[in-house]
């Protein structure tokens, strides 16, 4: 493998990172739609130079873009996410209804085995599927009208689709996560979803252990294992060994159970990194230190990560979106906080330097192991 | 032709100068203007009217001959100097911090 390419979204566009194997020295392109919030850049896992890019603003909407290059050049291709029959409500955040309105696409999640075919994840909540390289969308219906669609409600950022994980063993299978309705999972490629979170616990809610309802953050999962996956909730973190059918808290000794990124180590299916963050409504690190931790015993048991890391006067956050891993033969991991900074690691966490310190608010990392 | 003003980033995403001329047939009103500018441009499809209502988004007004046509119905006649060329029709992106 020859080297990585970071692909980050911000606040004010988007950031192409490139280094070799070594990852010590890095070029920076970009910005890329400078001014626009870019939520999400992700490349095809079939074709390296195949990327797509979530690219709005409040004043002119969605587009998404489209590079055949790895990011050097892009182009434009659809902006239509037209939800399926009438909408209907979900409830607002005064619990009365509220029309389902689409306002952006938070992820995109390029198919394992077609560089053309790629899902988006949008809010307000659903889930939208290109066949045709990002050129037409149309929305897999079956989720947003689940039965208790309805009752959905938005989470502080909005009523977003955020995750979307592929069963690499099972393209029918999907998993999903929304802000704040839970985790659902299709086995049919999408025409039927099922809520799946029956042992989290959600204490602001009424029901706390209700069948959806739940601000899950994020979801994980490692290709080797698909009915293993991490969750980072809003607080807990939550794991399951059956595909979702039941999760148990594997928080442990966690300094705060509360944060949004999370993720797997490329060779490593029980070696997980999130970032503790303070909540709530802090929403930055504790005591002013911003630590990665790991836990090489698929959680519960924690050590945190520091080595190049600020370790006072830090109050920066880490999105969902944003935290990474490659392929290469000693895993990297990165990570971007709302300050600007995008942080790597070239020994699984060991040690970390600064990418970069001065982007926009970073909303997305993600990261191509080059062939 | 009529002019067409475009705000930074549209220009941006179209590939085109500060002002465009687009040729419109019947009688041209905001509603056909704008369907002659997508049509010229599809990359604006969606970004000046939302691409399902085709309601103005919020944060763009349409000005004209001193004067903001925004509230004016999609399919009343354009102004006479915007008709003959004299005047542009400006798409304005609102001022905001952020």
């Amino acid at each position: 493998m020859s080297g990585v390419r970071v692909l980050v979204g911000t606040r004010k566009g988007a950031f192409v990172l490139t280094s070799d194997g070594k990852r010590e020295a890095w070029d920076i392109n970009g910005p890329f739609f400078g001014g626009w919030e870019v939520y999400h850049v992700n490349g095809s896992p079939v074709d390296a130079n195949r990327l797509y890019a979530s690219q709005s603003t409040g004043w002119f909407g969605q587009l998404i873009q489209r590079s055949d290059d790895g990011g050097t050049t892009w182009e434009p291709v659809g902006n239509q996410f037209q939800y399926e029959g009438v909408p209907g409500t979900h409830q607002w955040y005064d619990g009365t209804p509220h029309p389902w309105e689409f306002a952006r696409v938070w992820h995109l999640e390029p198919s394992l085995s077609d560089p053309d075919t790629i899902l988006a994840g949008v809010e307000d909540a659903g889930i939208f599927r290109s066949t045709d390289g990002g050129k037409s969308w149309q929305e897999l219906a079956g989720l947003r009208g689940h039965d208790t669609g309805h009752s959905w409600q938005p989470g502080a950022g909005g009523m977003c689709l955020h995750t979307i994980i592929v069963d690499p063993s099972d393209p029918d299978r999907v998993f999903v996560a929304i802000s704040a309705a839970g985790v659902f999972r299709t086995d049919d490629g999408g025409r039927t979803w099922r809520p799946k979170n029956r042992g989290l616990r959600s204490g602001t809610i009424p029901d706390e252990d209700a069948e959806v309802g739940h601000c899950v953050h994020r979801l994980a999962m490692h290709p080797s294992r698909p009915n293993v996956l991490y969750m980072q909730k809003h607080w807990d973190i939550m794991r399951t060994d059956d595909a979702g059918e039941s999760w148990v808290e594997v928080s442990g000794n966690l300094p705060t159970d509360f944060g949004f990124a999370i993720d797997v180590h490329a060779h490593e299916p029980e070696t997980i990194y999130v970032v503790p963050i303070k909540s709530d409504s802090e929403h930055f690190p504790p005591d002013g230190k911003l630590r990665v931790y790991r836990s090489r015993t698929g959680g519960n048991e924690w050590e945190p990560l520091t080595n190049g890391l600020p370790q006072r006067n830090c109050y920066v956050n880490v999105l969902r979106d944003a935290m990474a891993v490659d392929s290469m033969d000693e895993c990297g991991v990165y990570f971007g906080t709302t300050g600007g900074q995008v942080y790597a690691s070239a020994n699984a966490g060991d040690s970390w330097a600064p990418v970069v310190r001065d982007l926009p608010a970073v909303l997305s990392v993600e990261v191509q192991t080059l062939p | 032709m009529i002019r067409v003003v475009l705000p930074a980033h549209l220009r941006t995403l179209a590939h085109v100068g500060l002002e465009v001329q687009v040729e419109v047939t019947g009688v041209p009103t905001q509603r056909s203007l704008l369907d002659a500018l997508e049509a010229r441009y599809p990359v604006l499809q969606g970004t000046i009217r939302d691409p399902v209502a085709q309601k103005r988004r919020a944060f763009v007004r349409f000005f004209a001959c001193e004067d903001d046509l925004s509230h004016e119905s999609p399919d009343a006649p354009l102004p006479d100097a915007v008709v003959t060329g004299a005047e542009p029709f400006f798409v304005i992106g609102a001022m905001a911090g952020g």
